[in-house]
């Protein structure tokens, strides 16, 4: 695997295709409860390049939140492949999953998703935590996050002492902290007022500028014109990817 | 193997909540610890004390008695009646090495006792010297028990059970005292120190008079012995001591040493293998009564910790996101479970141990059911037992619900309130 992206996330200047860091084919995923049975996607190719910011739009119930689970690991298709910086994820195990989860993909929730018990700072340790990252690296690594999403001041934190756009500023630098392949957005300013969630926007811009990989599902047409690329699903396909069209 | 530092860790920052509920689940632990502990306490108590008076009678000896043949044997016919001679203690002595001891007993069932206006009517045994050492006649500070020259010299001396004592003398020290046994007098030289006993052929020991077999022969006549009484030097030898005893004896008396109905023997290293299997039996059937009234609060654990698992799904399934392994997500649980289970059995240790404290301060001598059931006794072996029997519980009870958590899915509990 020829690595042409630096773990830091800076691109290499003459990168080739095969840096691709999400190449699906023909993803099919079926829910099946022996009742119900829903096709929930049905046939989707996606290529998410390094570097990119691409925006999942469609409607409630077109497979968005789906593909979302599958890119981000925590669900494996019913068909198709899919290379996650040219791993196969199909076909893994509950560990392998989570370990990939751990050092390949950053998660960003609509509703942020921080543990309330503890600090600001223990959130965002908790992936480092995981990966096995000695402590000493670990404090180093976290307030380095916080200067980056402008929270040093609020390490000590609990979640529930923060206001919406703080909250979601942690869950950015707690997606951060593994330096993934790629952050997964869910919403992220669904649950945050206009004026935080430009805030939120804003930081992801700048996540793509520093050379980020970043997918965010969105029904913020605001949020989605700002990505460089748009993919929009409807019924378990995808019925059109390209630049996003000026408002 | 690194994921031990990282479920402590994780263990550590779930467990600064849940006080309030945390406090009714360790009571239950605790109040089934008390109640495990306390039976095998008493199991233990129980244990010693039925030891004990089991040592009463003698440790490691047999007692033998002389019945009719039941075969043929070198022209004499069945049924013949053998009884033991007083000669058959030396011979025994002499010809069976491996024995530590032998004596023989004479009887009579009721004889008359005299001290000033009291009279009573008392069994008395007229024994060789060994008696005491064999049958565990440990005189009273002050006495002593019979000794060879007793024997020798036909003294009219006489040893008393600490309860006939009581009845002839009241209050008074016997010791030095005469007294009338069937009109001849006798003078006590010792009075048996009070003990348990709990098997006996001819009653308890406490309420019988022992003196010299040869000046009880010469009261009461030249009967054949009523017993024998051997011990041999390692108990272990009992059946071989047995075997020889036996074989010398049915030289002596002419009849078949197959024919084992001849010499009738109560083995009480048997009997103590047995009662030792019966103790335990007891023991672990408290442990079981103790092991289910613990259970009771195990499920209050489990339940506690099924309550926790559903409240932190929606965590359990960011972990999971951010990539937790399955055991670093049922490791803290299962940690929790014993941490619950652990207090609640500390709490419980200490509980026991003030209550057990407490009942030995009841005194049992005099009160004869008191005095049998003992004094509950926490043992190594009762620590041990029920320290492994509460992480056992406290291992089941989180494993469930800990496995329960790590079947969420995280795709489902993350996106929506």
């Amino acid at each position: 695997m020829s690595l042409t992206l630096a773990r830091n996330g800076t691109p290499v200047a003459d990168a080739p295709a095969a840096t691709d860091v999400i190449r699906m084919a023909g993803i099919t995923k079926i829910y099946d409860t022996g009742k119900i049975r829903v096709e929930a996607l049905r046939g989707v190719d996606l290529c998410v390049r390094a570097g990119e910011f691409v925006a999942i739009v469609g409607p409630s119930g077109s497979g968005k939140s789906t593909l979302m689970n599958l890119v981000g690991c925590l669900d494996t298709p019913t068909g198709g492949t899919y290379l996650l910086r040219d791993k196969e994820v199909a076909g893994l195990d509950k560990n392998d999953l989570a370990r990939i989860r751990n050092e390949r993909v950053g998660f960003v929730f609509q509703n942020f998703n921080l543990l309330p018990q503890i600090t600001a700072y223990e959130n965002v340790e908790m992936p480092l935590l995981f990966g096995g990252v000695p402590k000493r690296e670990r404090k180093e690594r976290v307030h380095a996050l916080f200067a980056k999403v402008g929270l040093a001041d609020r390490m000590d934190h609990r979640p529930t002492e923060l206001s919406g756009g703080q909250m979601q500023r942690v869950a950015v630098a707690r997606a951060l902290s593994m330096n993934p392949d790629i952050v997964l957005a869910d919403e992220p300013t669904g649950n945050l007022d206009t004026s935080s969630g430009g805030d939120v926007m804003s930081l992801f811009e700048e996540l793509w500028k520093q050379g980020r990989t970043l997918i965010v599902i969105t029904h913020d047409a605001a949020l989605a014109r700002r990505a460089g690329r748009i993919v929009e699903i409807r019924d378990g396909m995808i019925v059109r990817d390209g630049a996003p069209v000026p408002a | 193997m690194r994921s031990l530092p990282v479920i402590v860790s994780l263990f550590l920052r779930a467990s600064r909540l849940q006080k309030k509920r945390a406090v009714l689940t360790i009571a239950a632990i605790a109040w089934g610890s008390v109640s495990l502990l306390l039976l095998l306490a008493f199991g233990e108590g129980l244990k010693n004390q039925m030891a004990t008076a089991r040592r009463g009678m003698g440790e490691g000896i047999a007692v033998l008695w002389a019945g009719q043949t039941t075969k043929a044997w070198q022209g004499l016919p069945p049924g013949r009646q053998i009884n033991f001679a007083i000669d058959d203690v030396e011979i025994l002595r002499s010809r069976v090495p491996i024995l530590d001891g032998v004596i023989g007993e004479n009887r009579t069932w009721s004889a008359n006792f005299v001290v000033g206006k009291t009279t009573l009517n008392a069994q008395i045994n007229g024994v060789h010297a060994d008696y005491g050492r064999l049958r565990n006649h440990e005189p009273a500070p002050g006495g002593r028990f019979l000794n060879d020259h007793d024997v020798a010299l036909r003294r009219r001396v006489v040893f008393l059970g600490d309860k006939l004592a009581k009845d002839l003398f009241a209050a008074e020290d016997p010791i030095g005292r005469g007294l009338l046994i069937n009109n001849v007098p006798y003078t006590v030289i010792g009075v048996m120190k009070h003990r348990m006993q709990m098997g006996t052929y001819g009653g308890p020991d406490e309420g019988h008079a022992v003196v010299p077999i040869t000046t009880f022969r010469a009261q009461f006549g030249d009967w054949p012995l009523a017993n024998l009484v051997i011990r041999p030097k390692d108990p272990n030898q009992m059946s071989l001591a047995l075997a020889e005893v036996r074989k010398v004896l049915a030289g002596k008396y002419k009849f078949d040493p197959e024919d084992t109905r001849v010499i009738q023997d109560w083995d009480t290293v048997k009997g103590a293998k047995v009662m030792t299997n019966i103790l335990l039996g007891i023991q672990i059937f408290l442990g079981i009564i103790g092991g289910l009234t613990l259970m009771i609060g195990g499920v209050g654990v489990a339940n506690i910790m099924y309550a926790t698992v559903k409240e932190r799904t929606r965590e359990i399934g960011v972990k999971m996101a951010l990539g937790a392994r399955r055991s670093w997500i049922t490791g803290p649980l299962l940690l929790e479970g014993l941490a619950y289970t652990v207090v609640g059995g500390l709490f419980g240790v200490v509980i026991a141990t003030v209550l057990i404290i407490l009942m030995g301060l009841i005194p049992t001598q005099g009160n004869q059911a008191l005095e049998f059931l003992g004094k509950p006794t926490l043992s190594p072996a009762v620590g041990l037992v029920s320290a492994a029997i509460l992480g056992l519980i406290g291992l089941i009870a989180a494993y469930f619900p800990a496995r329960r958590a790590a079947s969420i899915d995280p795709a489902q509990t993350l996106r929506y309130e």
